[in-house]
């Protein structure tokens, strides 16, 4: 079966696409955030499960070791990684400002609040 | 030295950014930002002057200056390129960036409390860096990282917006989470595309992906880079955190968003297209031509229709660049010599519209706190330099002849016919027409209305405001009469992009 072969993409798809709901559906700000952490998460497993070879074992040089995973996909993802938690402390920050100005974080009640 | 000026472009205000919040309060952080800011404009200016040296030296309108930073073989390491197109964006970036830290001191004095001052400069130039990052990158994970070291920064400096008006914090937060989204989209597509070839580097992909132009991995790689940079750039129908953000952000912060990030995210999307992916594969082997040019049509009609029904001037502007973001993408769609040529120009001259705009819009704010149209009533009188910056600037916007918008448009509607597409060339006249309307109400108020009996008295805006946008007014103006340095650089750099052939 070819598509198990590739559960890997599978797995990837689906946390991306539970994170990507959550952002959208979810009124509570905070909720948005953890959707978001996901979404992001998921596309970091991707880029790892890219660096994985067949019996490949850690890129350290030992004796026994016959195949390297490739590094470079974790350096990058050690440096997105960075990105993605500078981006919830921005976010978190922003909620916590908007928890002060408006008194609520859910969606529907900050809407309000703005026409009033 | 000399041989360090693309990187020096990045590290002069990455390092500025460090030490401004640490110098104190006053007006010590800013002295750091202007030092930075005008340093990276005379590097910028003497790196512009270089790259067209070379080129006109040797006739090949694509030479590039190489960088590898820290000195590691290319393509493993990283690569600054500098080329006739993003050194022309480097001094739009660093030209504008400078004139708006003039003017930054005394209205970001008057919007943000004394004790945040020094932390605004230091994301105002880590915001700075980011920008220019993206724009002298020749590795895409390198363009990912900075441009999100830009939207990080972007996304709080839209947040102190907050001072003035908490709907700043809702549009920050939903710019926040559109934009990590697209981000998070544009870095899937970098691992697709490296899954493909195994290089991140530009010019190296480009090579590579030239056999590779059947392969599915690659067409979702450029599916998934064209999204997340959509929402980057704000293109219709992706634009919806910009009026938000553009609208309540410090006005000063809106003069950047406008007038060059949104431009840095056209740019990569350009250079992908262009210099990546290869005209052929990014135009012919998907619809993307007709998908762009309709998202290109629709934020020009739907970005002026809705500029036209706001009540606030900053609003006004915010939708008025999704629809200038249409004119861009309309120009480089067409891939033709004009149509580059217009984009670039275009690019070139709403930067110093729209920056300009937004600078006079805090000079209302900063004389009357708002930026509502009703507060505008009757001040034509009241602020006579200030409202004929914003007279001049909605020409331009128009694009009304010796005007800059002029040139840029003149040039897009003859890349249209061109290409035989009449019917975008009638689109670019209807924009210009809906453009008349919007300028025109607010003109019609500030004119040709009395100010109301009960209003409070207003004086003309402080100099250190009125110049420095002025001199951003004065420049399209300058240049809708002289367009012969800014045509003639864009024309460079479309040849650079289209190369040879």
């Amino acid at each position: 079966m070819r598509v198990w072969e590739l559960y890997n993409y599978w797995i990837f798809i689906l946390l991306m696409m539970i994170g990507f709901y959550t952002i959208i559906a979810k009124p509570n700000l905070v909720k948005k955030v953890i959707g978001l952490s996901l979404f992001q998460t998921a596309i970091f497993m991707f880029f790892i499960s890219l660096g994985k070879v067949e019996d490949g074992t850690v890129p350290v040089a030992v004796s026994f070791a016959t195949a390297y995973s490739n590094p470079l996909p974790h350096a990058l993802i050690l440096t997105a990684i960075v990105v993605s938690v500078s981006t919830l402390a921005v976010a978190l920050a922003i909620i916590v400002n908007i928890k002060d100005a408006y008194g609520t974080i859910e969606e529907e009640e900050i809407h309000k609040a703005q026409e009033d | 030295m000399e041989d360090h000026l693309p990187v020096l472009l990045v590290v002069v205000p990455l390092f500025s950014a460090l030490i401004a919040p640490l110098v104190g309060r006053g007006d010590k952080p800013w002295y750091v930002a202007m030092a930075a800011t005008w340093s990276v404009f005379l590097l910028s200016a003497v790196l512009c002057a270089r790259i067209y040296g070379i080129i006109g030296a040797s006739g090949d309108p694509s030479a590039f200056i190489s960088y590898a930073m820290g000195n590691w073989a290319l393509p493993w390491g990283i690569e600054y390129r500098v080329d006739a197109f993003n050194a022309l964006l480097l001094l739009i970036i660093a030209a504008v960036s400078a004139v708006v830290t003039v003017y930054a001191r005394l209205s970001i004095a008057h919007e943000i409390p004394a004790d945040r001052v020094n932390f605004f400069y230091g994301l105002w130039l880590l915001f700075f860096a980011g920008l220019l990052g993206v724009t002298v990158s020749g590795d895409v994970f390198n363009v990912y990282v900075l441009l999100e070291v830009s939207s990080l920064a972007g996304y709080s400096l839209v947040a102190m917006g907050k001072y003035l008006d908490r709907r700043a914090l809702w549009a920050s937060i939903n710019y926040l989470f559109l934009g990590s989204i697209g981000a998070s989209f544009f870095l899937l597509g970098i691992g697709y595309l490296y899954s493909a070839t195994g290089t991140l580097n530009m010019a190296d992909l480009s090579e590579r992906l030239r056999s590779l132009h059947d392969s599915r991995t690659v067409v979702t790689a450029f599916v998934f880079l064209l999204v997340g940079l959509g929402i980057k750039m704000a293109l219709f129908p992706f634009h919806i955190w910009l009026p938000g953000a553009h609208g309540y952000a410090p006005p000063i912060v809106s003069a950047l968003l406008s007038g060059v990030a949104i431009k840095v995210g056209a740019y990569v999307m350009v250079r992908l297209l262009f210099s990546v992916l290869g005209i052929e594969f990014g135009f012919e082997t998907l619809p993307t031509r007709p998908i762009l040019l309709a998202f290109s049509s629709l934020a020009i009609l739907g970005g002026s229709y809705l500029a036209i029904r706001q009540s606030s001037l900053k609003r006004l502007l915010a939708y008025s660049s999704v629809a200038q973001i249409g004119y861009i993408t309309l120009g480089f769609t067409l891939a033709n010599e004009d149509g580059l040529t217009g984009s670039f120009i275009h690019i070139f001259n709403h930067a110093l519209m729209k920056s300009g705009l937004f600078l006079i819009a805090g000079i209302v704010v900063y004389r009357l706190g708002t930026s509502e149209l009703a507060a505008l009533r009757g001040l034509g009188r009241r602020m006579p330099f200030t409202m004929a910056g914003f007279t001049a600037g909605g020409l331009g916007l128009i694009g009304t002849p010796l005007t800059a918008g002029f040139v840029s448009k003149w040039y897009l509607v003859a890349a249209a016919i061109e290409r035989g597409q009449s019917f975008l060339a009638a689109v670019i006249l209807l924009g210009s027409l809906l453009a008349v309307v919007y300028v025109w109400r607010v003109v019609e108020l500030i004119y040709f209305e009395p100010r109301p009996e009960s209003s409070t008295q207003v004086r003309e805006g402080p100099w250190s405001l009125v110049v420095p946008a002025w001199v951003l007014i004065g420049a399209s103006l300058y240049f809708g009469v002289d367009a012969s340095l800014s045509s003639s650089m864009a024309r460079q750099a479309a040849r650079a992009l289209l190369g040879p052939g």
